[in-house]
């Protein structure tokens, strides 16, 4: 070991960011040299099986792109940046491959902006469109809400792709956002996504990541704050069937005192190969000292031959805390549950949708968008008509 | 009209020393109109009759027969029992979150009447069932016993006899945990079940207190597994005087 190497590895051990999130997170770069091709072995890649991927780590370069359908109220805009001007906004970095590879090959970014102060009332609903899985789309976005600006963004995936997309949320001193994705993709969509939100001082961000449809959809929900107050709630809702594998990668970063997580996702697995994985990181620095964070996942397992992973990991560097804690659970149906519900004349059927929907409700309640939280309970009723309720339609011939 | 009769009636569960034979031939006949009270100390399968009647998996039955009006009680699923006029009120209702009480009491009265009920009346019937239980109006909008005290889940229980209207109820110690104002309620609900035609009544319980507001017409004392005694009203009374000393000390030891 050279004197050099030492010097810098007593660095190193000195600043607490890049020990501690090597650990659970990548540190981001740009750098695609930094993100070397996964094997699979590795912590963050062992759950996802790499060849349904289906090129998306190779980082070919594309023109192919989703179409966009997007509602925008009066003063907030959308444009075109170059990535220089997204990096000097403060874009937070890629913190994996796909995510890098989707900053090198998108071109430029969208910038969404909503100016200071700003109150909109109707939610900013983007969709975006894909034609084909032969098409692979690189997506690079970002969303500076200005200081106590109130706003809701809604974001509906739905199609044919293979998409990586590297998003940013710089949420403004104050504001109020409520972000939304729903991955409604088509049966044979790839989707890669990393959201990362920077919250900003007694701001409050809910961000709530919706999976139903695609082959293989992977989502990382990031958060890290800007300075003291700030406030996150994470939520997340999916449906896996026969052969689709969902995974759901969160990293709450308490890197300043007195702020908040809450994080709270639930599943749905039915059929064969149905794989979801729940991957709830939360690191608590040195300095955010008075923080609350809670996280939550639970998993309904409603056939044989699902699987499902549940991994919290909570790393705590002060004891100055207000709270903080986990929660993980996957079961199946509670037999005594559907017994109570039977025993009331309810068909085994009508008991099962029952528990479902009363599984999903509370959290579909919290979504804070009363036009989707529709959509949603009829989604997962539709969902439930593919397993939990065609035998009942078919004897009874309903 | 309605005749429970339960004749021979022997189950056992599962344990990990192999099966367990809990009910070892129950005979018990619950005519038209007649409330029946099982009373019985921990441990002598009270509560494995009420859910062996009701269809619980855990219990699995190996003799005797089970009819409701003559009907073949046994091969029905669960949810058939309840709606061929079956209904257990449990001692430990569960949780189901997320799904409201009004959710509920619907679905179960619809699955029952088989057609959905009347709107306006409905509302009405439910409100009305909860009112006399003392359960406020936004009680319906809660989650299914999710934070109900255990007076709540009784008189949720009570309401539901009262809203879903079966032939013959079994009430597993339903008086268990409540004070003496909620065991009024409840047995005041009890009791207006009882007034309507041809309604049977199997009344199973530790405790004498709750039969001076319910009025049996039989009581019979369980030990180990067998009615030991029946009786009248004044079966009833020995017991609160005596206990069950006297019947334990009749059963063989090892059982």
């Amino acid at each position: 070991m050279t004197v050099t190497e030492t010097a810098e590895s007593a660095v190193r051990s000195a600043l607490e960011v890049d020990r501690v999130e090597s650990h659970l997170n990548p540190p981001a770069s740009y750098d695609l040299a930094d993100h070397p091709v996964p094997t699979g072995r590795e912590e963050v890649w062992r759950f996802t099986p790499l060849k349904r991927l289906r090129g998306l780590l190779d980082g070919e370069a594309s023109a192919a792109t989703l179409t966009r359908e997007t509602t925008l109220p009066a003063g907030v805009t959308l444009s075109e940046i170059s990535a220089d001007e997204a990096v000097a906004l403060g874009e937070l970095g890629p913190n994996d491959r796909p995510a890098a590879l989707a900053a090198a090959n998108a071109g430029g970014a969208l910038l969404l902006d909503v100016p200071a102060e700003a109150v909109v009332a109707e939610p900013i609903v983007i969709r975006l469109t894909g034609e084909s899985v032969d098409d692979l789309v690189w997506g690079r976005l970002l969303y500076r809400i200005g200081a106590h600006a109130e706003v809701t963004i809604v974001l509906v995936h739905t199609g044919s792709v293979r998409y990586s997309a590297l998003s940013t949320f710089l949420v403004g001193d104050g504001a109020k956002v409520n972000v939304l994705s729903l991955q409604d993709w088509a049966d044979d969509a790839v989707h890669l996504g990393r959201d990362a939100i920077r919250v900003g001082r007694d701001a409050f961000v809910k961000h709530t990541s919706i999976s139903f449809g695609g082959d293989l959809v992977r989502m990382h929900a990031n958060v890290e704050y800007a300075g003291p107050g700030g406030e996150a709630e994470l939520l997340g809702l999916y449906f896996a069937d026969e052969g689709q594998h969902l995974e759901h990668r969160l990293f709450a970063d308490h890197n300043a005192p007195k702020t908040k997580s809450h994080v709270v996702y639930k599943g749905a697995l039915q059929g064969k190969g149905a794989h979801t994985v729940w991957i709830g990181n939360v690191l608590i620095r040195k300095i955010a000292e008075g923080i609350e964070t809670y996280e939550e996942n639970r998993n309904l397992v409603l056939t044989d031959g699902c699987q499902a992973d549940s991994v919290p990991n909570l790393e705590i560097e002060t004891g100055e805390i207000e709270g903080a804690g986990h929660a993980s659970a996957t079961a199946r149906f509670d037999d005594e549950q559907l017994f109570y519900l039977r025993s009331r004349g309810i068909s085994e059927k009508e008991a099962q949708r029952l528990v479902v929907h009363g599984f999903f409700n509370d959290l579909i309640r919290k979504v804070g968008i009363p036009s989707i939280e529709e959509q949603l309970l009829e989604t997962v009723e539709a969902e439930l008509a593919k397993n939990v309720l065609k035998v009942s339609a078919d004897v009874e011939g309903a | 009209m309605s005749t429970l009769e339960i004749k021979d009636l022997k189950v056992q569960v599962q344990t990990e020393d192999g099966p367990k034979e809990i009910l070892k031939g129950v005979t018990l006949t619950i005519k038209d109109g007649e409330t029946h009270a099982i009373m019985g100390p921990n441990g002598s399968g009270k509560s494995t009759l009420a859910y062996s009647v009701a269809g619980h998996p855990r219990y699995e039955i190996t003799g005797g027969t089970v009819t409701l009006d003559g009907v073949d009680v046994l091969t029905m699923s669960v949810d058939e029992r309840a709606r061929a006029g079956l209904f257990l009120a449990m001692q430990y209702p569960v949780e189901v979150p997320g799904v409201s009480v009004s959710n509920f009491l619907r679905t179960a009265k619809t699955a029952i009447g088989g057609e959905a009920p009347k709107l306006r009346t409905w509302v009405k019937d439910v409100n009305g069932a909860l009112d006399r239980m003392n359960l406020d109006a936004t009680f319906s909008q809660r989650s299914v016993n999710e934070g109900f005290s255990g007076g709540e889940k009784k008189r949720h229980e009570i309401a539901q006899l009262e809203l879903l209207d079966p032939k013959v109820a079994i009430l597993d110690e339903t008086d268990s945990g409540l004070d003496i104002d909620a065991l009024k309620v409840v047995s005041e609900g009890v009791n207006r079940f009882r007034e309507r035609d041809g309604k049977g009544v199997l009344l199973i319980t530790h405790y004498t207190r709750i039969l001076r507001y319910i009025k049996p017409d039989h009581v019979h004392v369980f030990v180990a597994g067998r009615v030991a005694e029946s009786g009248g009203p004044e079966l009833a009374e020995e017991l609160e005087a005596n206990g069950y000393e006297r019947f334990l000390a009749a059963v063989p030891s090892g059982v």
